[in-house]
């Protein structure tokens, strides 16, 4: 299924040969899920899974309206249900301190800013009473108009200064108006995605116990730290008062990657009823508040010489955001970093819709963004007659176009020729609409990947203890992508001792504060300060002299200076290619994708196992993606209208048949003493585009608005057969 | 709290006395579909008997070569029947077809028939529906409705049997056994669902506390050359956007008898008796399979997002069709 191939190295590897005769395994190797046991057999617990003596249940009340005040809510018959303790209200809930993210402040107004939003909160002896209590809260609304359709003419459109992650929201280089009216070939076309939904398995959950001042949540998220101290804040304790522990988390795929108002509720009701509470969100209400990906309507112009050569570029990206968040997704973001143009500019213009709140999804920005690009470089290629893989290496930059700087290394070139050796691109005929097996057309189609290098201070603890068994303690997060045995493998590198030797502390606030899950950076970040920790404890330990104390050897390690002295001169990004074959049947429009295959670059790899599952799982989302996954936001009512997996469809094990990941050793002494890039989010860049391009391929049709369902991919073959006559 | 009372009934008799003047009361069978409707505030019944139990659980072969289905039958066992996949192919292909594996071992042959739609205003109860809450409107019209009826819908509702087992049932001429307070009856399949009309709350002709207690498939010898196509958003665990079920023989070139069915296009599996007309005694061919679907499918009122389904089921069927002419040529 997977392997390795060695690519053109740039420069020495960096730290201690991995491996070597210490009984620590090399980095890289298959080690096995150390709580998969446990996983599968129902023993690991998941915040939902805790029951503290004389908990008691929580459930929501969402608005049934998408914008307004609420002018009455009546509660006495919720009250009056049997067993139900007690109903939160805005005219009751204690007051939160302010915070930046509003969607936080629960409660707290009788303002509704959107559908779906939480209004109340019944809390009762058990879930039953608790939903039927909520069931029995009657709101009356004094109603405003409410504006949540996204329209690239909206009046309300504005060019932001700053989108998701700090980036600009405009950016430009050259001159590109002068270069593309003088265009000798160009594509001008527009691309849509529909909002996605993160839908992770476990949903969000928490439960809460207050202890006199003390708060101790079990809580679903990407990362204990942010919550431990978002919680302090909004109830006015310091953070040492509040452990917020996740050990277990069923996916968060970004929705959990800050802290979600469920746990604010949880926290906020076990204060107020002096018992332990339980809050699971049912699945309809999550489409509405825990974030998702905003819809984007994309325009792509690229200008270029008859052999393909760019000579310019626009990626336009009109988005939206919510009218309590700002948080605009910063699709172009990635686009002047991938080929070498000479005039560029990237333009994001969003509107505030009285919308859900739109969050991380996936590779935000990169994952939507390149679906617009690779879809438009394909549409060039057949353009300029020039093959899809040979155009995007003819248009290999040699430094980062974006910043000028050099890149710390990019192997996209080998990517493209090793996945098109392994897929057997060679020889591809390139002409649409020709193969026909039976009722099938088949066509193949290729797209780049990119997702930049993210790496965040941590600290962390390495325990030496007298019975030889070291500690190492990090407050990572794993949340099924298997943080906690990478941090194994990389401490027992470090130490020199067999993995059986280390036991990783992970998934509790009370722990060295540590970066959350999101960005791919959590290996880098939290490996890099458990290698710290663990080398400088072994430093330790060699100093030491006699028997070790009773509580063995400690030591605290901050990577802040590090990670700070790190990445100012290079352009750190992982790269790849994907390629896909699909068929189209003729008469239903459906799309079945019969292989896909990835060849990554991300650096050293430091699991093959729980990396390979990283990269399948992400390009299995990214098919999903292209075929399948789509929110409806219903105009008459201010709601995405799908609210369950029955109705927002994700990839089944039917629709993913052949799918293969692959990666080159790559070496990169820019990065960490890993040598690691992240690889949790790029294998969803570039997935739908490889996807749509091999429909293009199939069928001669072009699909430019997600998912590629049967009915689009029908009319336009009707559609082009009335044409054709 | 509002107490559900849950009875588990012995037989028929018991199951329907144990309803009778619960008026609020539900069957339970697999609870597939009620169990969720149930979670969402859809379905608010105070009493549920559990028929899982019923003696209706097997799969007989009666006199003139019937085939007589108990209500109880799990869809996987009645999919994997050697008799129906021999005789009735497209039953089993449209179970197959159907939900999960997990789904069609729990659910059962009469939870199947009587599963409500999937129209996302019906299952959210902060919106208005006709359907649950007669006289509120119908905002599917105007909104969410890529997945809904094309045929014979009403302005007061155009929802869809999400059904796959029904399609082919409607094809092959399906009776359904009814055990009711007032005795027992057989209704074809055929007239078992409504068309919405001005009662959309009214998905089929059963009173209250009528059990459905088995299913009889009539011998018919075109049958064994049977097959159910279904178009979907993804490979499983998907409804339909449109399907076809037909049943086909050919002698000489010539249609001698033929069964056709469509799937997700209206309240009711769509037996395309227009289209069965037309093709008896003509040409078996792709054009002639054509032109009868088209004069079936000339009634269609498409909306704004689901006038795909037109050409879609017109494709399904003619394909359908096809292929089972292609395979009455060659020797069985
Ligand atoms: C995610 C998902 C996907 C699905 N996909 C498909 C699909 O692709 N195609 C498809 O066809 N189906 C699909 N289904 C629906 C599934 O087939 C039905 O839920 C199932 O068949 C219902 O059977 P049950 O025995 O569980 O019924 P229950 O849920 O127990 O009952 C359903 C209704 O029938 C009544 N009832 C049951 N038995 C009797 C009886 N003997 N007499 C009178 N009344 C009775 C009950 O009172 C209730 O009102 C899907 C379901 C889910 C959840
Ligand atoms: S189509 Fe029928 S079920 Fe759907 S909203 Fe309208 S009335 Fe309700």
């Amino acid at each position: 299924m997977s392997g390795a191939t060695s690519a053109g190295a740039s420069g020495p590897t960096s730290g201690p040969t991995p491996g070597g005769a210490s009984g620590a395994p090399a980095l890289g190797a298959p080690l096995q899920r150390l709580e998969g046991r446990e996983k599968v057999t129902g023993a690991a617990r998941y915040a939902a899974e805790y029951f503290p003596p004389r908990c008691v249940h929580a459930w929501p009340v969402p608005a049934t309206e998408a914008k307004g005040r609420i002018s009455a809510l009546h509660v006495d018959r919720a009250l009056a249900e049997p067993g139900v303790l007690a109903v939160l209200t805005h005219d009751n809930a204690p007051r939160l301190a302010e915070t930046e993210d509003r969607t936080l402040a629960v409660l707290q107004s009788p303002r509704v800013l959107h559908r779906g939003q939480h209004i109340a909160l019944v809390v009762a002896e058990t879930l039953e009473a608790a939903r039927e209590g909520a069931a029995a809260v009657r709101a009356e609304y004094t109603v405003e108009p409410h504006d949540v359709e996204l329209r690239a003419d909206h009046p309300g459109l504005y060019v932001p200064d700053e989108d998701n992650g700090g980036f600009d929201g405009a950016r430009s280089i050259g001159d590109f108006d002068t270069a593309w009216a003088s265009a000798p070939v160009t594509v001008d076309a527009v691309y849509r995605i529909p909002a996605l939904h993160n839908h992770p398995m476990e949903p969000h959950a928490a439960t809460a116990v207050w202890d006199g001042g003390r708060l101790t949540v079990h809580d679903s998220n990407q990362g204990t730290t942010a919550v431990q101290r978002t919680l302090a804040e909004l109830f006015g304790i310091e953070a040492e008062q509040v452990t917020v522990i996740a050990e277990h988390v069923g996916g968060g795929f970004g929705s959990k990657g800050t802290p979600r108002p469920h746990v604010v509720l949880a926290a906020m009701a076990a204060r107020e009823v002096g018992r332990p509470v339980k809050l699971s969100l049912p699945r309809a209400q999550m489409a509405a508040v825990v974030g998702h990906r905003a819809a984007t309507e994309q325009r792509v112009r690229l200008g270029a010489r008859p052999d393909g050569r760019l000579t310019a570029l626009a990626h336009e990206v009109v988005t939206y955001r919510s009218t309590l968040r700002a948080f605009v997704e910063q699709a172009a973001t990635a686009t002047l970093s991938m080929y070498a143009v000479p005039h560029a500019r990237t333009v994001h213009r969003v509107v505030h819709l009285d919308v859900p709140s739109p969050s991380w999804m996936r590779a935000p920005g990169e994952c939507s963004g390149m679906f617009a690009l690779e879809s438009a470089m394909d549409e060039l290629a057949a353009a300029c007659g020039v093959d899809p893989v040979a155009l995007r290496v003819r248009n290999e930059p040699d430094t980062d176009p974006d910043t000028g700087r050099p890149f710390s290394s990019r192997h996209l070139v080998e990517c493209l020729h090793e996945g098109a050796r392994r897929f057997g691109w060679g020889g591809r005929d390139p002409r649409p609409g020709v193969r026909r097996e039976g009722r099938l057309l088949v066509g193949t189609g290729v797209a780049a990947s990119i997702y930049p290098v993210f790496v965040m201070p941590c600290r962390a603890q390495a325990v030496a203890e007298p019975s030889g068994r070291y500690r190492v303690r990090v407050n990572a997060t794993d949340i099924g992508t298997g943080a906690r045995t990478v941090l194994t493998q990389i401490a027992a590198r470090a130490l020199r001792v067999p993995p059986e030797r280390v036991s990783v502390e992970l998934g509790c606030s009370d722990l060295p504060p540590a970066s959350v899950a999101g960005g791919s950076s959590g290996t880098a970040s939290w490996g890099w300060a458990a290698e710290l920790a663990c080398r400088t404890l072994l430093r330790r330990f060699e100093e030491h002299e006699g028997p070790l104390p009773g509580d063995g050897l400690t030591v605290s390690v901050d990577t802040s200076e590090e990670v700070e002295a790190t990445g100012k001169e290079h352009a750190r990004h992982a790269f790849g290619a994907q390629f896909a074959e699909v068929t189209v049947d003729v008469d239903t429009g459906e799309t079945a994708v019969r292989r896909l295959l990835g060849v990554f670059a991300a650096g050293r790899v430091i699991n093959s196992r729980t990396a390979h599952s990283q990269f399948i799982g992400a390009m299995t989302m990214g098919l999903s993606m292209a075929l399948m996954e789509g929110s409806t936001m219903d105009p008459a009512f201010g709601d995405h209208a799908e609210r369950d997996l029955a109705s927002y469809h994700i990839a089944a094990c039917a629709d993913v048949r052949d799918i293969q990941a692959h990666w080159l050793e790559e070496e990169d002494r820019h990065l960490n003493p890993m040598g690691a890039k992240g690889i949790g989010e790029i294998g969803i860049v570039g997935t739908a585009a490889a996807i749509a391009n091999a429909v293009h391929h199939a069928t001669g049709v072009r699909v430019r608005t997600l998912p590629i369902h049967p009915d689009k991919v029908l009319s336009a073959l009707e559609e082009a057969a009335r044409r054709g006559g | 709290m509002r107490a559900v009372r849950y009875e588990r009934a012995a037989d028929a008799s018991a199951a329907v006395a144990a309803l009778a003047g619960s008026p609020h009361g539900r069957y339970l069978a697999g609870g597939t579909n009620l169990v969720d409707l149930m979670k969402l505030g859809v379905e608010t019944p105070d009493l549920l008997v559990d028929i899982t139990r019923l003696p209706h659980d097997s799969i007989e072969t009666v006199e003139d070569g019937a085939l007589r289905i108990g209500a109880a039958v799990r869809n996987s066992d009645l999919a994997a029947d050697p008799v129906v996949r021999a005789r009735w192919p497209v039953l089993s292909q449209s179970l197959l077809a159907g939900a999960s594996g997990q789904l069609r071992n729990a659910a059962t042959v009469g939870g199947n028939l009587l599963q409500r739609t999937r129209c996302l205003y019906f299952q959210d109860v902060g919106k208005p529906c006709n359907k649950r809450e007669p006289g509120s409107g119908c905002p599917a019209r105007e909104g969410v409705h890529r997945d809904l009826a094309v045929l014979g819908a009403s302005p007061a509702c155009i929802a869809t049997n999400p059904s796959d087992m029904a399609v082919a049932l409607a094809a092959l001429d399906a009776q359904i056994h009814v055990h009711g307070p007032t005795g027992r009856r057989t209704v074809p399949l055929d007239e078992l669902y409504r068309l919405p009309g001005g009662h959309p709350e009214r998905d089929t002709v059963l009173e209250p506390g009528d059990l459905i207690t088995h299913v009889e498939l009539p011998a018919l010898p075109e049958a064994v050359n049977s097959a159910y196509r279904k178009a979907r958003d993804r490979a499983s665990y998907s409804f339909a956007l449109a399907s076809a079920a037909a049943a086909l023989e050919v002698r000489e070139g010539t249609v001698h008898r033929v069964r056709l069915a469509f799937g997700a296009v209206a309240a009711k599996p769509w037996r395309a008796y227009t289209a069965e007309q037309r093709l008896t005694a003509g040409p078996a061919t792709a054009e002639s399979f054509a032109r009868a679907v088209d004069a079936e499918l000339a009634a269609a009122v498409p909306l704004r997002d689901n006038g795909y389904k037109v050409p879609l089921v017109r494709n399904l069927a003619v394909r359908v069709l096809t292929d089972l002419a292609e395979r009455s040529r060659e020797p069985r």
